[in-house]
């Protein structure tokens, strides 16, 4: 990274993370009940400080519609966004790969089949929790799963993870299809869960996916650089002192259970973890010390903004990962035609 | 002269197919050796065994006098630089910071270049002559192109040794002639030592103090006066040959014949 784009580099993230913060406070006035924007900022600013007076003059419906409704499912989408992201820009790096996501390994088979099982036999054994439970379970199942097929040379090459990805999820997405021919009239439950959905989201969803993510982005900035340099091929990076398997296992692992985390909180969003990494790639380049934060940041604005037009701009909700394609699949197109245009010509 | 690498009793097998046995090597400081051999005859194996990036069956590889095994990566770096045969690479990171990757195990982690890193960078990139495309992307350029910036990206590891795996091999012969001068005035004048594994003997007779020739289940290694004759190149290659010392390039050259 050189100096001055390292100063670009600083101003980007500034700039994203007041976009963030602006987006936050937009789509908490969104909704059924309309809020201005200095009313949820007292609101905000009561809850942190504890400091009840700037409510008085307010009908009190508007502090628990934006305290207990509206920004637990705002921040568990752009958590959920900016955690499917980091994962993505680590799962393109591992695999040297920029086809690859955060479901290239069948991590959202696994958690589908978790929550369509959990769907499927009505079990409550954690209450509200159980489908979560069962996905998170169903995705890590799955990753030990696809570890141990790919790693039966002893080493766990990028294209034999992605082969054994393929080949588990294939596997799961049939006894999918199995359930849901089972299910009868549950079908319409699991189907609505696999598309993905922010509706009725609470604080403990909150910490829960936050709690990931923050652990997942610090481990994976504490390696970004060792990324970098794995990009370059294995035998190169073992040459300039890279523990290529020990790193590619601990990124691998925890862009796993970033994701598992996400997935059983949100459902299967796709297209996030895709797209994020590539754009901010046109926007910051492939250092990953920079690329990791970017991305968790305009995966957030991203999901966020998906999430407020589903639940405030439209007449009904459509499923939050339909929308995500629809929203970033043509801006993405757009970008990618004119980078390749400035490529032609430059 | 002192030992850089000691190979002892080295045996090594891929999937039962074994490459070498009881092999016994060594190699000086302060040397340029060739590697010279058919395709598959484990010369790539070879260097990754001497780089730690494989591990023996049985038997050791001593680096100055430490078994391999016992040294960090980390510090393998800072005394082995490696040109690898083949490079691919799918984001776009510009030369530079490719060539900037050399430093890595210099930098500590969350640090930034120090102006000496810097500095070196520069260097290699005007020796190697890719400054004039520093700012681009890695992924636009030709295979040679790569090659060069892949070359001077292990001269910025600024390392005692340099290992090449047909490090030169998709250059066009004004800039492989340039890589080879270089590593082999590094060798004459900076004391450092070069193990190169090349595929054009007339190249390797020029340059090569020394020369191992292999293929399964034999080495020869010498001087290159000593070694570079017909029936070694008969016995390792099957072809045969025609081996003078020529004026014009004051080295030893290997013509054949060829069916017409």
């Amino acid at each position: 990274m050189q100096k001055d784009d390292r100063g670009n580099f600083a101003i980007k993230t500034f700039f994203l993370a007041l976009l963030l913060t602006a987006i936050i406070v937009v789509s908490a006035c969104m909704g059924y009940i309309k809020i201005s924007p200095m009313q949820v900022l007292r609101v905000i600013a009561a809850a942190i400080t504890g400091d009840r007076t700037p409510l008085v003059e307010m009908n009190h419906v508007i502090p628990y519609v934006i305290m207990a409704v509206r920004l637990p499912r705002i921040l568990t989408a752009a958590v959920v966004g900016a955690g499917l992201s980091i994962a993505g820009v680590v799962f393109q790096g591992i695999l040297m790969n920029p086809l690859a996501d955060p479901y290239t390994l069948g991590i959202s088979a696994g958690a589908a089949f978790g929550a369509a099982v959990a769907l499927i036999s009505d079990v409550m054994f954690f209450g509200p929790y159980t489908v979560p439970v069962f996905a998170f379970t169903g995705a890590i199942l799955t990753l030990i799963a696809v570890i141990f097929i790919a790693s039966s040379d002893g080493d766990t090459s990028s294209n034999n993870l992605i082969l054994s990805g393929i080949i588990v999820a294939a596997i799961l997405s049939a006894g999918i299809s199995f359930i849901k021919y089972l299910a009868d009239e549950q079908v319409s439950i699991i189907i609505f869960w696999l598309m993905g959905s922010f509706g009725s989201k609470t604080w403990p969803d909150v910490f829960l996916t936050l709690a990931f993510v923050l652990a997942g982005f610090l481990i994976c900035m504490f390696f970004s650089r060792d990324l970098n340099i794995m990009s370059l091929g294995d035998r190169s990076a073992l040459s300039l002192g890279i523990e290529t398997r020990r790193v590619r296992i601990i990124l691998l692992i925890t862009a796993s259970l970033i994701t598992a985390g996400c997935v059983s909180v949100s459902g299967i969003i796709g297209f996030v973890g895709l797209i994020i990494p590539h754009l901010m790639r046109f926007f910051v380049g492939p250092d990953n010390r920079a690329l990791i934060p970017v991305s968790a940041l305009a995966g957030a604005v991203l999901l966020l903004i998906a999430d407020t037009v589903t639940r405030a701009v439209l007449p009904h909700e459509i499923p939050i990962g339909v929308l995500t394609a629809l929203i970033g699949g043509p801006f993405f197109c757009y970008i990618f035609r004119k980078n390749r245009i400035g490529v032609r010509r430059g | 002269m002192d030992k850089l690498f000691s190979i002892r009793n080295l045996s090594f097998s891929y999937a039962q197919k074994p490459v070498f046995s009881h092999l016994d090597l060594d190699f000086e400081k302060g040397l340029f050796y060739g590697i010279l051999g058919p395709n598959g005859c484990g010369k790539t194996t070879l260097l990754d065994l001497m780089l730690r990036n494989r591990e023996p069956e049985s038997g050791h590889i001593t680096y100055k006098g430490n078994n391999i095994s016992d040294l960090s990566r980390r510090n393998i770096a800072r005394e082995i630089a490696l040109v690898p045969q083949d490079f691919y690479i799918n984001f776009p990171f510009t030369v530079r910071e490719i060539v900037m990757m050399g430093r890595h195990p210099y930098i500590p982690r969350f640090a930034n270049p120090s102006s000496e890193d810097v500095n070196i960078v520069k260097r290699v990139m005007e020796q190697m002559e890719i400054e004039a495309f520093s700012e681009k992307y890695v992924t636009n350029l030709s295979g040679g192109e790569k090659q060069r910036v892949v070359f001077a990206r292990a001269l910025a590891q600024d390392t005692p040794v340099v290992i090449m795996d047909e490090g030169t091999s998709n250059m066009d012969i004004k800039h492989t002639l340039q890589a080879l001068n270089i590593v082999s005035n590094m060798v004459k004048k900076g004391g450092k030592s070069v193990i190169a594994a090349m595929h054009d003997l007339n190249l390797a007779a020029a340059f090569c103090d020394r020369l191992l020739f292999m293929k399964t289940g034999q080495t020869i290694m010498g001087d290159t006066n000593d070694v570079f004759n017909e029936q070694n190149i008969k016995d390792i290659f099957e072809v045969n040959s025609k081996v003078y010392f020529d004026m014009y390039s004051n080295s030893k050259q290997v013509i054949y014949r060829y069916e017409k």
